[in-house]
């Protein structure tokens, strides 16, 4: 079966497969926004120059035609009177200059001979054109008519040109209020969009955060609500998290049972070896006793492995309940007391004060830390020394396991981890799970662990549990 | 006071000019020393004794200034200007002549003063910086009753006693004058009384003057009882009796603009800004010109100001006043 999954992931068409969506929506959104704001500005830039236009045009025309209408065909030639109204009509709009031309016959009988005419043929309406004339932009009329005087039929032209300077300041200014308003909706349009961006982006953080804040133990479904979108990534999460879990499980599951399945031949391997010892010849004598000495230990860890299954299989499991640390220290302290007196180590508990810590928990996996430290602190211990365990404080309730033994060779992070020992400790059997099983019931139950060197020599192991 | 000016004052008199290269004709060449570090040229239709008081205000605010004051009738003030004579500053009473400079480009634009009544300004190129009621002036007794106090109440007066007022009738003659023109256009204007009233003085045997003044002097002698369309504040000066019109009586602006000939246009500008000031309106008021008062022209509602617009330009297309000027000869000169 060809591996599809480690094929690199094709980019579809996006800018950048790592770019944030935050930023990919609000860069768009933007862009939208930039590009609605443009054109509404040319589109009201486009209507106000035409409308402006228009209105000059309107009342230009309306000027040259009165002009046009006046001229009159006559017996001797073509008499030309400019209306007064004309030009006052042109001048109360705005302080334009005026200017025009009356050609008759092709010839300039008055005004600006070099005023500008727009090319195209002649109509009965007025032509309009955009010149520059005496320095100034001009708007520029044209009506061509033909008058009948004496008896034969002259061409005669009227062109009338107004200042466009007020045209061009109204759509100028109207224009730049456009300018304005497109602006203001751009930044409008922003800042939604930011929000925007930030408001549908919220549920993904808002779900990673929680996924991250999780436990290493905690494979819990996740079962907070998302958007209908974010459903797929939860249910996949999900199954990753149950398939996580059985894995675990299994793992768990199959490392008790082989310890359960070792510890039986051990017992029996334990009791032939004692029989053997009994008629043994002092030459075999060491073996034998080695032999104990060895299957002794391996019980030891197979119990451990056993403990630790249980510890992290347990707190996995919701089994909380309110146990007293003070009777459970007990317990423990007096079934380590026999092996400890051995080897003349005295072991004390101290809880003046606190005959009643009550923690939340399982009491099985917090049994089994108990007594991997009290263990580890005999364990190191030199022969006719002490080990103390102080229970101090309710809020939170913290437990501490002091010896005198060999101290810590490397930081506590590192003796931490499954199957990690100090070097210090080589001549000591041991399994190295001891530590990882006190810190796993401790998260387990939100509490920590924490070693430290004692100075006068020894180490104090301290649980740190909060209290029901 | 009248020729106060020459005490400080330098009289050039035109005859002592070479005449063959202007394009234009003046009446007064007159030069107001000030220290002679710059000189301001000024061409103007106001009389020099009259705007004498108002140079020496504004030489008494910017010392070190010579102006140059020459006058000449309203049409050579136009010939000057657009001849490109190197004047500073054009003052004229022909406001429709001054709209004509600057329609065509002719006048830079100057800032003048922030708020200057509109119906005083074109642009920022002609300002108007005196206001002139264009009044009729008569002589004591010219009436038995009441004077008429309008057109149509003149025009039944003039009808009513035609032998006492024949060839004593006096106005402007408008092919000489370039203010009788622009009154006898606006008066054409404004209502068909003014052809009706032109008319019964045309058969009066009307005398045609160049000028207020000269209209004014015969009035004073006898030889007129009434000089119609006159500007009223020479009349005033003169004390002679004037007559406002209630059907309406036309405000006349005396407008000034900075030619673009002008070699030295900043100084034309602060001579201008001078004008428009309320030191130099006080100046122009102390002269005898009114100064410009919109609030007195919005009281009298028969008042009219001549609008200061491109309306005036019809008047100077040389086809409408050749027009013009045939229609009103036919109406005035009557066999």
């Amino acid at each position: 079966m060809p591996d599809r999954d480690r094929t690199a992931p094709a980019v579809h068409g996006d800018w950048h497969p790592g770019l944030s969506i935050r930023r990919r929506l609000t860069l768009l959104l933007l862009a939208g926004a930039a590009a609605l704001s443009i054109i509404l500005w040319l589109l009201v830039r486009d209507v106000a120059n035409e409308a402006a236009q228009d209105t000059q045009d309107g009342i230009l025309g309306a000027a040259t035609r009165a002009v046009a209408d006046e001229m009159r065909g006559g017996t001797d030639g073509v008499e030309v009177d400019i209306p007064f109204m004309a030009f006052s009509i042109l001048g109360a709009v705005g302080e334009e200059r005026v200017f025009y031309r009356i050609d008759v016959s092709g010839e300039t009988v008055t005004g600006y001979g070099d005023l500008p005419l727009p090319p195209a043929p002649a109509t009965l309406g007025p032509r309009f054109l955009s010149a520059t004339y005496r320095g100034e932009p001009v708007r520029v009329a044209v009506i061509d008519r033909t008058l009948l005087a004496d008896g034969r039929s002259v061409d005669v032209r009227v062109a009338l040109a107004q200042g466009s300077r007020s045209r061009d300041a109204l759509a100028g200014g109207l224009s730049n209020r456009a300018g304005a308003v497109g602006i203001g909706f751009f930044l409008l349009a922003a800042a939604m969009a930011v929000l925007t961006a930030r408001s549908v982006t919220r549920p993904v953080r808002n779900l990673a955060r929680a996924v991250a804040r999780r436990g290493p133990g905690d494979l819990r479904p996740v079962d907070r609500p998302v958007p209908s979108e974010l459903v797929p990534l939860v249910d996949a999460l999900n199954g990753f998290i149950a398939r996580l879990e059985s894995s675990a499980n299994r793992t768990e599951t199959f490392i008790a049972e082989a310890a359960h399945h070792i510890r039986t031949p051990l017992s029996a391997l334990r009791g032939r070896a004692e029989i053997a010892l009994r008629g043994a010849t002092p030459e075999t004598r060491d073996h034998l006793r080695a032999i104990l000495r060895l299957t002794d230990a391996t019980a030891r860890t197979a119990g451990q492995l056993l403990d630790h299954a249980a510890v992290v299989y347990r707190s996995d499991q919701a089994g909380q309940a309110p146990v007293d640390l003070a009777r459970l220290a007990e317990e423990v302290v007096r079934t380590a007391r026999p092996l400890a007196e051995l080897r003349d180590i005295q072991v004390t508990l101290h809880h003046e004060g606190w005959d009643r810590a009550i923690v939340r928990g399982d009491r099985v996996p917090l049994e089994a830390a108990l007594r991997n430290l009290i263990d580890n602190a005999v364990k190191y211990s030199p022969e006719e020394s002490e080990v103390v365990i102080d229970l101090t404080g309710t809020q939170p309730v913290v437990l501490a396991v002091c010896d005198r033994g060999r101290g810590l060779s490397a930081p506590a992070a590192d003796l931490m981890p499954r199957f990690a020992r100090g070097d210090n400790v080589t001549d000591v059997i041991g399994s190295g799970l001891g530590l990882s099983i006190v810190e796993a019931a401790a998260t387990a139950m939100g509490g920590r662990l924490t070693l430290m060197q004692r100075p006068e020599g020894g180490t104090c192991a301290t649980l740190t549990l909060p209290a029901a | 006071m009248r020729h106060a000016y020459l005490a400080s004052g330098l009289m050039v008199l035109l005859s002592l000019l070479p005449l063959a290269t202007r394009a234009y004709e003046v009446e007064q060449d007159v030069t107001f020393e000030g220290g002679g570090a710059t000189l301001l040229s000024i061409i103007s239709t106001t009389d020099t004794d009259v705007f004498a008081p108002i140079v020496r205000a504004f030489q008494a605010l910017n010392p070190g200034m010579d102006v140059r004051y020459v006058t000449a009738a309203t049409t050579q003030v136009h010939k000057a200007i657009e001849a490109g004579a190197p004047f500073d500053l054009a003052i004229s009473s022909a406001m429709d002549l001054q709209m004509k400079l600057a329609n065509d480009g002719l006048a830079l634009s100057a800032p003048g003063t922030p708020g200057w009544p509109a119906l005083a300004r074109w642009r920022d190129e002609v300002w108007g910086f005196a206001q002139e009621p264009v009044v009729t002036g008569i002589a004591p007794g010219a009436f038995a009753g009441q004077p008429p106090r309008t057109r149509s109440d003149l025009i039944a007066a003039l009808r009513d006693a035609p032998d006492r007022f024949r060839g004593r009738v006096g106005t402007y003659d408008p092919g000489r004058s370039g203010a009788g023109y622009l009154f006898a256009t606006q008066d054409a204007r404004q209502s068909e009384t003014s052809w009706r009233l032109a008319e019964v003085m045309g058969g009066l045997h009307p005398r045609l003057y160049a000028s207020t003044g000269a209209m004014l002097a015969d009035l004073a002698s006898g030889d007129l009882l009434l000089a119609y369309n006159i500007l009223g504040s020479y009349a005033a000066a003169e004390g002679t009796q004037v007559l406002e019109m209630l059907d309406y009586t036309h405000i006349l602006l005396r407008t000034a603009l900075v030619p673009r000939s002008s070699s030295n246009p900043d100084l034309g500008r602060a001579f201008l800004t001078f004008l428009l000031s309320p030191a130099g309106q006080t100046a122009v008021a102390e002269a005898g010109l009114p100064p410009i008062d919109e609030t007195a022209l919005a009281r009298a509602p028969h008042l009219r100001p001549i609008r200061l617009d491109t309306g005036l330009l019809v008047h100077v297309d040389p086809l409408v006043r050749g027009r013009f000027l045939r229609e009103w000869t036919n109406a005035v000169r009557q066999p």
